[in-house]
């Protein structure tokens, strides 16, 4: 399998009156092409910003994007970099032109990049776009405000396809949806990836989502990596104790009296000059004085499992 | 056991008129509710969830909102009867409500503490002074220390808020609390303390609830019973093993499905075909029959009635009639 993505030690700060907001701090990994990696957390632990960071709609404060083997964190302009890489935005309602009508939403990256040569290709084009994503023809003509959410999330997919991209950012795509269309979206970005060979970073807070689509998962807690794994190794056997509390949080649809829910006590703490130690040390349970002096190398535990927690074998019971 | 009602909704319709047409949002629901249990109320954007809420409450803008029918009784007493004044009595008092977002249901300008002896200070004849020390134990209760009452919504997380605005909704001794998406705005550890938080006050005041919700993993956490709403119809309605574990209508069946399944390795879901109906226009006969599996040409032309599973399960639906 080819790499197509590699991070290395990237960072992204943000400059506050308050001081220097750690969004991303030190994050490595790589995805393989035609692979989905997860990335989940939740709100402000940075996820959102590692995906600008990496398409470069945010420019790097430190730390190395590599794509197709080729650095690309400095690259200015770069028009072919952006018909390579493309995003899906969380957010249908506020994510298009309010006065730009469907056919001309999707068919803007391709008259920017000039794809079509003349107006019959563009419109074939474009209806074989929204043929893709069904999206019935009679809405080319129409304007975002006029649909639901589903159909305007579908919009927003016609137009990452348009460029026929390699790499996509997909920031929550599903969850303003409700379930029935959440099902139907995840089904139709399965079926283009198993068909087009697309590579995606997939970034949501909702946990049976990210398993249901990802090949990996990487656990983000305030701007650092704790946890990545396979998708199943991770739900079977969590090793670190945020990515056992997220999952131990989540109200699954199902009877089951006997589960033992482990409520996180406290809140997720200020990424705004973050002290030294392991981020998760004030909400951990079994943190004692080095957690909160030194920071926790990410180390490889079991195969292909990483987690970054400095007594992760102990409360694992596994051996050194 | 055998509790008395408290709430018995009965036929409620509610419509929005509006320039583009009537928005049918409520359609004939009826439910009850007993002392201090929880009824789930699920069902996806637009089914008429909030509206049935703001119906109890009588808070549906008019206009363009108009309760067109059906009864609504508390405690033996038609609320759809009751006046303006009357009903500002059972607001915060015997009924009270927690909203979706915490963030926009608290009053920016006013310390918590000052919104908490307000809501008691309406309600019962207290000084300024009690009031306040009462504000602070209901902090106190939510896990908030009462030295925090000085401060404003926005010094607090969005958590915090939301224990804020339970600490409200319970400050009166209420009979019963709608709350409406209470944990929807919130991250998964955080709505794990809050359903936490909600559980043990339960026990602690016997608070009947109406949990209204789009999170099955939510129902199956607090509900005692629960009601599918679609279109504004109730589809199904039974306990809570009854629905889990003995779906039936296929509106229920479908939602179940579009979960994906954090035990087991399947690699595609089965969403429900179709989108919601438009509440301006809404099929003939049953709501669900354009999306459904099973419709056959009677779908269309008749409306399913009620339909007794078991003496506590209902379903609305042609194929068990």
């Amino acid at each position: 399998m080819e790499t197509l993505l590699r991070v290395e030690h990237l960072k992204k700060y943000f400059k506050t009156p308050r001081g220097m907001l750690h969004a991303v701090d030190d994050v490595s990994f790589t995805i393989g092409q035609g692979k989905t990696l997860g990335v989940v957390g939740e709100s402000g632990c940075g996820k959102s910003t590692l995906g600008r960071v990496i398409i470069k709609l945010l420019d790097a404060t430190d730390g190395r994007v590599y794509f197709e083997g080729k650095d690309i964190t400095d690259a200015k302009g770069d028009m072919r970099l952006r018909r390579d890489m493309q995003i899906i935005f969380q957010d249908p309602f506020s994510s298009f032109n309010p006065r730009m009508s469907i056919s001309e939403t999707i068919a803007e990256p391709l008259k920017i990049h000039h794809l079509c040569r003349s107006r019959d290709a563009l419109n074939r084009r474009v209806t074989q776009l929204m043929d893709t994503v069904g999206l019935a023809r009679r809405f080319a003509n129409s304007y975002p405000h006029e649909l639901d959410g589903g159909r305007r999330q579908r919009i927003g997919i016609a137009r990452a396809l348009a460029l026929e991209p390699k790499f996509i950012v997909c920031d929550e795509p599903v969850s303003a949806l409700d379930v029935s269309i959440q099902a139907q979206i995840l089904n139709l970005m399965q079926d283009l990836q198993a068909e087009k060979g697309f590579t995606y970073l997939f970034i949501t807070h909702d946990l049976s989502v990210v398993k249901h689509i990802s090949d990996e998962i990487m656990v983000m807690y305030l701007g650092v990596m704790v946890e990545k794994s396979r998708s199943d190794d991770l739900f079977d056997q969590p090793l670190h104790p945020y990515t056992k509390a997220l999952l131990s949080a989540i109200p699954e649809p199902r009877i089951n009296k006997t589960r033992r829910r482990e409520v996180l006590q406290g809140e997720i703490t200020s990424p705004v000059n973050p002290q030294p130690g392991c981020r998760f040390a004030a909400r951990c349970k079994y943190a004692k004085e080095i957690c909160t002096r030194q920071n926790p190398e990410l180390q490889e535990v079991c195969p292909g499992h990483m987690a970054a927690c400095h007594f992760v074998r102990e409360i694992n019971g596994l051996q050194e | 056991m055998e509790q008395e009602t408290l709430l018995s909704v009965k036929d409620l319709t509610i419509h929005y008129i509006t320039d583009d047409g009537v928005m049918k949002a409520v359609n004939g629901i009826s439910f009850d509710l007993k002392k201090g249990e929880t009824l789930g109320l699920v069902g996806e954007t637009g089914a008429g969830k909030t509206t049935t809420a703001l119906g109890i409450m009588r808070l549906v803008p008019d206009p363009p909102g108009k309760i067109v029918s059906g009864e609504i009784l508390w405690n033996g007493k038609n609320l759809l009867k009751v006046g303006k004044l009357g009903m500002r009595a059972i607001r915060g008092k015997e009924i009270s409500m927690i909203f979706q977002d915490p963030m926009t249901s608290l009053n920016p300008v006013m310390t918590v503490g000052a919104q908490l002896s307000e809501v008691i200070r309406i309600h019962e004849k207290l000084s300024r002074a009690d009031a306040a020390i009462r504000a602070g134990e209901m902090l106190e209760l939510v896990g908030i220390p009462s030295e925090r009452m000085d401060e404003y919504p926005h010094q607090f997380s969005g958590g915090m808020k939301q224990r804020v605005v339970i600490a409200m909704a319970l400050a009166c001794n209420p009979l019963m609390i709608i709350a409406d998406e209470p944990t929807t705005a919130l991250d998964v550890t955080i709505q794990a303390q809050v359903l936490d938080l909600m559980r043990s006050l339960r026990e602690k005041f016997g608070t009947a609830t109406l949990m209204i919700t789009h999170d099955l993993g939510v129902v199956a956490e607090i509900c005692d019973r629960v009601a599918i709403i679609y279109a504004g119809q109730i589809v199904e309605q039974g306990t809570l093993e009854e629905i889990y574990e003995n779906t039936k209508h296929p509106y229920t069946k479908g939602l179940f499905a579009s979960l994906p399944d954090m035990s087991s390795k399947a690699h595609r879901l089965h969403p429900i075909k179709g989108l919601m109906p438009d509440p301006a226009n809404l099929p003939s006969g049953c709501p669900f029959h354009p999306r459904c599996d099973h419709a056959r040409p009677e779908c269309a032309r008749r409306t399913p009635v009620r339909t007794e599973v078991t003496p506590s399960h209902f379903v609305n639906c042609l194929l068990y009639e």
